[in-house]
């Protein structure tokens, strides 16, 4: 949802003309810089980490609902299986994902008092909000994964909506947050103290709308292609069987539907930047001079002469994608002063990083569609693991799994270091908002160990429930002998 | 927005505040084998509702941060190490719950049920080293102001966690009782009854003796609780001492209502005690409030939230209240 990562601040933190608050100025003067890169650098891994969970908590409730709803329709015992064990992962991933997200919380206070003692009130609606979805998605979860016996099956599909709608909800209501952050609104400054909030405006800022929605989007193609590929990997393993194609077809098929609506929502996004985040879109495409005819520089690194070298030039196109015309000017970093420049050479290789990725997905479901389309015409059954183009194309959807991660945590790194130095855009600076108390480093070891140890676990426990059978009627209570095993 | 925060504070108490015990008795439940029948009935009974419970902290931090920005910038950026430490222990505590059931070999559920258990009495401990902070008034308003270390290396704090992990052990013992007894295990109910009378009796001890550390210690949350709160703090007492001769009697369901009385009324005398004082000295509930229109939004927000929450917690908790057999007849009729 929020903050730094990367780059450091350019150093003048020349009191802007907004200086947040009268204690503002002796923040400035108490915070070293150790602790306030060891502070970026904890809410930035601490938000990379929750936000693949996150992903995952909004998307596999869907694959999971929709496994068992076909599973139930068609008695597909293959289906069934996978709902059951799609659920199992989720109770896990909820629950890191539940805890790390309340360590996000925490840390908006332990580690940005300045942004939360000044802005707190602003942006604390869509938060509560998220609060009240986020305890619906826990309820039904409880209820979801513990009652599979309880209810009829039916009953217990529909328990399985609300932890849809409500991690939706959730995702929407963060993002909203983070984008205030971009576009701050709903507020008057006076003297430093915020007056007049109108916290309806704040949530409903400009930024809000292509931001959820890129976001929403970028969840259900993460936990899509990732689901998948774990299941194109045990294809690949000679493991053909009904219930490994069904394990790899549902997921992938969603994701591939998802993606083109991704793609043009993307470049929704990157045009209402143009408008609104000039200096966003800059650092995106490294534009440093502001002019017309602009090119888009694939690749390239960014030199100290204020040109970005060693990419791949097509003449004319920025200004024909934001403005269909190749007169279209676009505003270059030359309209900011260098002291608000955000770091380029990141920005614009995370954005081309998440763009090809994008693009390599949708390729991949163009080629899907082909394969299942020409299945049709020839009447024969899509071809089995073991023909080469097969094995081509099963190798790259493995790889479209973390690939589509790769996307997630780069699109991020664009909003959120194209943001810098501001923690509210043109509003507050990072520095400002830091927590000046001493031994911030201490906090980021401690936090970078049981992350670490989390990180692990995690993966051990996911991996040992894909191989673990049989699986029980209700997926918790493993430990119940009573309960029948399918 | 006060008295809706309180409220939430006082839900997690009771609610989190149970499956925190929970861990606690799961660290004493002995050797794998001897503790198996109470882990099986704590994992049983906490597993479904903890993440459910878990929001509720979740919703008092950001009704903080809205309703009273300063207030909870004060707070988290001077007491950041305790509340960094509760952070990871809530990590560890929801990780290695959900991780020990879905693991099958011994010693993982030996490891991740220590995390768990270990996690499980930390938590609650830091937490009342923060709420100690703040009551004998360590944190002054402003961003970090008030000091890292004495913020919450005090008397009061230490009692605040020492008498948090304690009521925690009473409530889940007391809750367990009940769950022990719907499911007709008569050796797992005189087992938790004696720990819910040990816990509660070391309770009340460890409350008498607070008050001495907060004469000292605390003058103005002590002039509050003798005064303004004195009914409130005699209620908790009441309870208390109620509950435990229900526990003798063996009337379960109703020794859970007088503990939960019990323990909300700590909570609430707390509040009164201390009202309108937000930090102690000098802040107060009205100059740090945020402006009306934000806790209007919240108000409202809160208000639709309630309206889906109250039936979803009812349909959760009667859900799992039912004996599973029962339950499993339901589901095949």
């Amino acid at each position: 949802m929020n903050l730094p990562g990367g780059a450091f601040l350019a150093a003048s933190a020349s009191a802007s003309a907004h200086d947040a608050s009268a204690s503002a100025a002796s923040v400035l003067a108490a915070v070293s810089p150790g602790d306030l890169a060891a502070a970026r650098a904890q809410m930035g891994f601490s938000l990379a980490w929750h936000i693949v969970v996150a992903c995952l908590g909004v998307g596999l409730p869907l694959l999971t609902l929709m496994a068992e709803w076909y599973g139930i329709r068609t008695g597909n015992p293959a289906f069934r299986l996978l709902a059951r064990r799609w659920a199992r992962a989720m109770g896990v991933l909820f629950a890191v994902g539940a805890v790390s997200g309340t360590i996000l919380s925490f840390e908006m206070g332990l580690l940005w008092p300045g942004l939360m003692g000044t802005f707190g009130q602003v942006i604390g609606l869509p938060f509560a909000l998220e609060g009240f979805a986020f305890f619906i998605e826990a309820i039904f979860l409880g209820i979801y994964l513990y009652a599979w016996d309880r209810m009829p099956p039916r009953r217990h599909l529909l328990m399985g909506v609300p932890i849809v709608v409500a991690g939706i909800a959730s995702a929407f209501f963060v993002v909203c947050a983070n984008a205030w952050m971009n576009q701050p609104r709903g507020y008057t400054l006076r003297d430093g103290k915020v007056v007049d909030v109108d916290p309806w405006a704040a949530m409903m800022n400009p930024a809000s709308p292509p931001q959820t929605v890129h976001m929403i989007l970028a969840a259900l193609m993460v936990a899509s292609f990732l689901t998948a590929s774990v299941y194109a990997v045990a294809l690949l393993r000679g493991r053909d069987d009904p219930y490994h194609r069904a394990g790899f077809a549902l997921p992938f098929v969603l994701g591939a539907v998802v993606t083109p609506f991704q793609i043009v929502v993307g470049d929704w996004a990157a045009r209402f930047l143009a408008t609104y985040q000039p200096a966003k879109l800059a650092a995106m495409e490294g534009v440093f001079h502001t002019g017309s005819h602009v090119p888009l520089t694939i690749g390239g690194i960014a030199t100290s002469d204020d040109r970005l070298r060693y990419g791949l030039e097509i003449p004319d196109g920025l200004s024909l994608l934001v403005g269909y015309s190749p007169d279209t000017v676009i505003k270059g970093l030359d309209q900011v002063p260098r002291s608000d420049w955000p770091a380029v050479t990141g920005v614009h290789l995370s954005f081309d990083i998440m763009v090809a990725v994008g693009f390599f997905l949708l390729a991949m479901g163009i080629w899907l569609l082909a394969a299942w389309w020409h299945a049709r015409r020839t009447a024969r059954p899509l071809a089995a693991a073991r023909s080469p183009w097969t094995r081509l194309f099963l190798l790259l959807a493995a790889i479209a799994g973390p690939a589509a991660v790769v996307a997630l945590e780069c699109g991020w790194c664009v909003t959120e270091l194209g943001r810098q130095p501001w923690v509210v855009w043109g509003v507050m600076r990072v520095r400002e908002a830091v927590n000046p108390a001493p031994g911030l480093m201490a906090g980021l070891w401690l936090v970078l160990i049981v992350y670490a140890a989390m990180t692990a676990a995690t993966v051990y426990v996911l991996r040992r429930l894909v191989r673990a059978t049989p699986v029980p009627v209700a997926p918790q209570e493993s430990d119940v002998e009573r309960y029948p095993v399918v | 927005m006060l008295a809706v925060m309180w409220a939430g504070l006082t839900c997690y108490a009771l609610f989190g505040g149970a499956d925190f015990g929970a861990g606690l008795w799961d660290l004493l439940a002995g050797r794998s084998r001897r503790g198996l029948p109470q882990r099986r009935l704590i994992e049983h009974s906490i597993g479904p509702v903890w993440e459910a419970n878990h929001v509720w902290l979740i919703f008092v931090l950001v009704l903080l941060w809205s309703g009273f920005s300063p207030v909870f910038a004060a707070v988290l950026s001077t007491l950041y190490i305790p509340l960094t430490l509760t952070a990871l222990g809530i990590i560890a505590r929801g990780a290695a719950f959900a991780f020990r059931k879905a693991s099958t070999e011994l010693w993982q559920q030996r490891l991740f049920g220590a995390c768990f258990a270990v996690s499980s009495v930390v938590t609650p401990f830091f937490l009342g080293t923060v709420a100690g902070g703040v009551a004998s008034g360590r944190v002054p308003s402003g961003i970090a102001k008030g000091d890292v270390v004495t913020g919450w290396v005090n008397p009061t704090s230490l009692l605040g966690g020492v008498l948090s992990v304690l009521t925690c052990a009473h409530l889940a013992a007391v809750y367990l009782c009940a769950d022990a007894a719907r499911e007709g295990d008569h050796e797992l109910v005189g087992g938790f009854r004696r720990r819910a009378v040990t816990s509660g009796l070391l309770s009340g001890l460890v409350a008498l003796a607070g008050i001495g550390i907060l004469h000292q210690d605390a003058p103005v949350l002590f002039h509050g609780l003798t005064h303004r709160a004195l009914g409130v703090v005699i209620v908790s007492a009441v309870a208390g001492v109620v509950g435990l001769g229900l526990l003798l009697r063996h009337r379960y369901v109703l020794a859970r209502a007088a503990a939960a009385l019990a323990v909300a009324a700590i909570i609430w005398a707390w509040g009164v005690a201390q009202y309108p004082y937000m930090l102690v000295p000098g802040t107060t509930v009205a100059a740090s409030a945020s402006v009306d229109s934000v806790l209007a939004a919240c108000l409202i927000a809160t208000a639709v939230g309630a309206v889906l929450l109250i039936p979803s917690l009812w349909l959760l908790y009667t859900t799992f209240q039912r004996p599973a057999d029962e339950a499993a007849r339901d589901g095949r009729a």
